[in-house]
């Protein structure tokens, strides 16, 4: 669809991913479900692909997919020039630190009980990789990054607002210095001044630390301002995917322009949508 | 500029009026903390009033306290809601229960909480006409049939039959619609209904309360935290921040040219328009520096004043009154005139 794929260059290629779930009917008649169907795409280092596409069309299978949270039927994901689809358990433990997933409701993806210090420290406690004392430096350190003031280290998640605690679940996933966040709906629950605050975070962190960024998203507004590329999904499948500019400009598939059209956008007071 | 409402054209009264609403919450500690700080305005009859506001600014609150289905810690401090001439809030337990659901239908957030997991949707349709009127089986049966065939008009017999699970988030939505209309209220209050919803199926549940409040000339209370939302839906917007109203003006206007600094600050701070301007992207959008404040630290003075703009030495010392700054528009704002 456009894109040369020069592989050497390419953080992450996907190559005909496939997940089939298998569940039963209401009579215990074998059902099969398929969430994910030929999905390819490639992301560069350093750039940000954002996958567009409404519920139940396969958005957050693939990110499991890609976290080695789930096993995909077949198909191969290359990360690093590693094909991380083939490893064992204990190989894709290895994998793991690289790519890490940051989730839509950070009050339900963080324990309410931690002290943002014992959450953002945990990962490197879980991984055994540094002293105490380092430990706790080290969350200092990004507590910071994120914008979280130090004397709100000891207090817990629970008293955080919407945006603080989605900065402090972005400091935990930076922990363990990952290459890839995958961010599934990361800035959908929150209020749009919010977004704006995590959305420049986001940038900024991409640039100071090189990361690279899959930017899941019902909101083709947001997916504009952040990505280098858009992939739209439908029904399991990639329709269409391309540079973020062309995808909005020159919409190719039904899906994308339906998604479009269907985007909220405040100059819409004089000539109302039509959709549905 | 004139100051004060007195001078609107007043050509059709209001359906409801709220005055002057205050609103506490009592906390865990024993803390009064105020929620809704004196909110006033109207709404009037078949138009639809969208409510903006983020996190905390007291835009649930509102819905629930209009009926007076706050939690048990809530406590309307003072005000008037005044709707089709009677204060509801002195009114008596049963005359309220008659204009709940009837009068005036709320559709809470959470499509999936408000409706019994266990219950058919057509008897949960059907339990609300009953509750209100005493008509024979039959004639309720035919009504629940006629309100699903509204909201569903390929499938209405199918969806009767169906539990909760077995819909959508956008269809469970268009039966909590159908609950709302059963009894042909004047008034439905809507306290984002479209959250959790893809941008397409928003954009239907939308239409549906386009056509629903032409054909039945319903008043509309559209509670949401998107601005994008109500542009090219609402009649007119009521921003509110921290428990009171910042600006209250024509939709076209509040969101085209807004005046008050938080208006202004929330639309800037949202990604431009998507054709066309791809030097804008991946720039830093425009923020509102800090957070909402904490309703129990705040002090005299405006409540937006420590993350505005252009805050001056007065908005530090007292909360500034409502200005007109033209016809059907106004804003809390020392900018506007004192």
């Amino acid at each position: 669809m456009g894109l040369s794929h020069d592989n050497a260059e390419r953080l992450l290629i996907v190559e005909n991913l496939e997940k089939i779930y298998a569940s039963r009917g209401v009579l215990g008649t074998k059902k099969e479900v398929i969430a994910l169907q030929g999905v390819s795409f490639s992301i560069r280092p350093e750039s940000t692909l954002a996958l567009v596409g409404e519920s139940g069309s396969g958005k957050s299978t693939l990110a499991f997919c890609l976290a080695c949270l789930e096993r995909p039927t077949s198909g191969r994901i290359i990360f690093q020039g590693n094909e991380i689809t083939e490893l064992d358990e204990k190989q894709q433990r290895a994998v793991r630190p690289q790519i890490q997933l940051v989730f839509q409701d950070p009050a339900r993806s963080l324990n309410p009980r931690f002290s943002a210090l014992e959450l953002v420290s945990e990962p490197l406690l879980v991984q055994g990789r540094v002293n105490k004392r380092e430990r706790e430096d080290r969350a200092r350190a990004l507590l910071a990054q994120v914008g979280l003031p130090q004397e709100k280290a000891l207090q817990r998640a629970e008293e955080f607002s919407g945006g603080q605690r989605q900065r402090l679940a972005i400091a935990r996933a930076l922990a363990l210095e990952p290459k890839l966040l995958i961010l599934d709906e990361a800035l959908s629950a929150l209020d749009c001044s919010v977004q704006a605050q995590i959305a420049n975070l986001l940038l900024e962190l991409q640039s100071s630390l090189s990361l690279t960024y899959l930017f899941i998203t019902h909101d083709f507004a947001m997916a504009g301002h952040l990505a280098d590329e858009i992939a739209v999904m439908e029904r399991g499948k990639v329709a269409e995917l391309g540079a973020a500019d062309k995808v909005l400009r020159e919409p190719e598939h039904a899906i994308t322009r339906r998604l479009i059209a269907a985007t909220p956008r405040l100059g819409a007071a004089a000539h109302a949508p039509q959709v549905g | 500029m004139a100051k004060t409402m007195a001078n609107l054209p007043k050509l059709v009264s209001p359906l409801l009026q709220v005055q002057d609403l205050h609103v506490t919450y009592l906390s865990r500690t024993g803390q009064k903390s105020p929620a809704l700080a004196g909110l006033s305005f109207e709404v009037r009859p078949g138009e639809t009033l969208g409510v903006l506001g983020e996190s905390g600014s007291g835009k649930s609150t509102l819905a629930a306290a209009l009926l007076r289905l706050l939690p048990a810690n809530g406590e309307i401090e003072k005000g008037v809601v005044l709707f089709e001439g009677q204060d509801l809030l002195q009114a008596e337990p049963g005359t309220l229960q008659r204009i709940r659901g009837a009068r005036i239908a709320v559709i809470f957030q959470e499509p999936s909480l408000a409706l019994h997991p266990m219950i058919r949707i057509g008897e949960q349709i059907k339990d609300v006409i009953a509750a209100h009127e005493s008509s024979s089986r039959g004639v309720i049966r035919q009504k629940t049939l006629q309100l699903l065939a509204e909201v569903f008009p390929a499938d209405a017999a199918r969806i009767a039959d169906s539990y909760p699970h077995q819909l959508s988030g956008g269809q469970r939505q268009r039966v909590l619609i159908a609950q709302a209309i059963a009894c042909g209220p004047s008034l439905v209050v809507a306290d984002e209904p479209t959250a959790s919803l893809d941008p397409s199926t928003q954009q239907e549940i939308l239409s549906l309360f386009r056509k629903l409040r032409e054909k039945l000339g319903l008043s509309l209370i559209l509670i949401t935290h998107n601005p994008a939302l109500l542009a090219g839906f609402a009649d007119r917007v009521l921003v509110m921040y921290a428990g009171k109203a910042a600006e209250i003006g024509p939709a076209e206007r509040v969101l085209g040219s807004p005046q008050h600094p938080y208006t202004r600050a929330l639309l800037q701070s949202m990604p431009s328009e998507m054709e066309g301007h791809a030097n804008q992207r991946k720039s830093k959008l425009a923020v509102i520096p800090g957070e909402a404040p904490n309703p129990e630290m705040l002090e005299n003075g405006c409540r937006f004043e420590a993350r505005c703009a252009d805050r001056m030495e007065l908005c530090t010392k007292r909360e500034p009154a409502v200005v007109n700054v033209s016809e059907s528009h106004t804003v809390s704002c020392f900018k506007y005139g004192e």
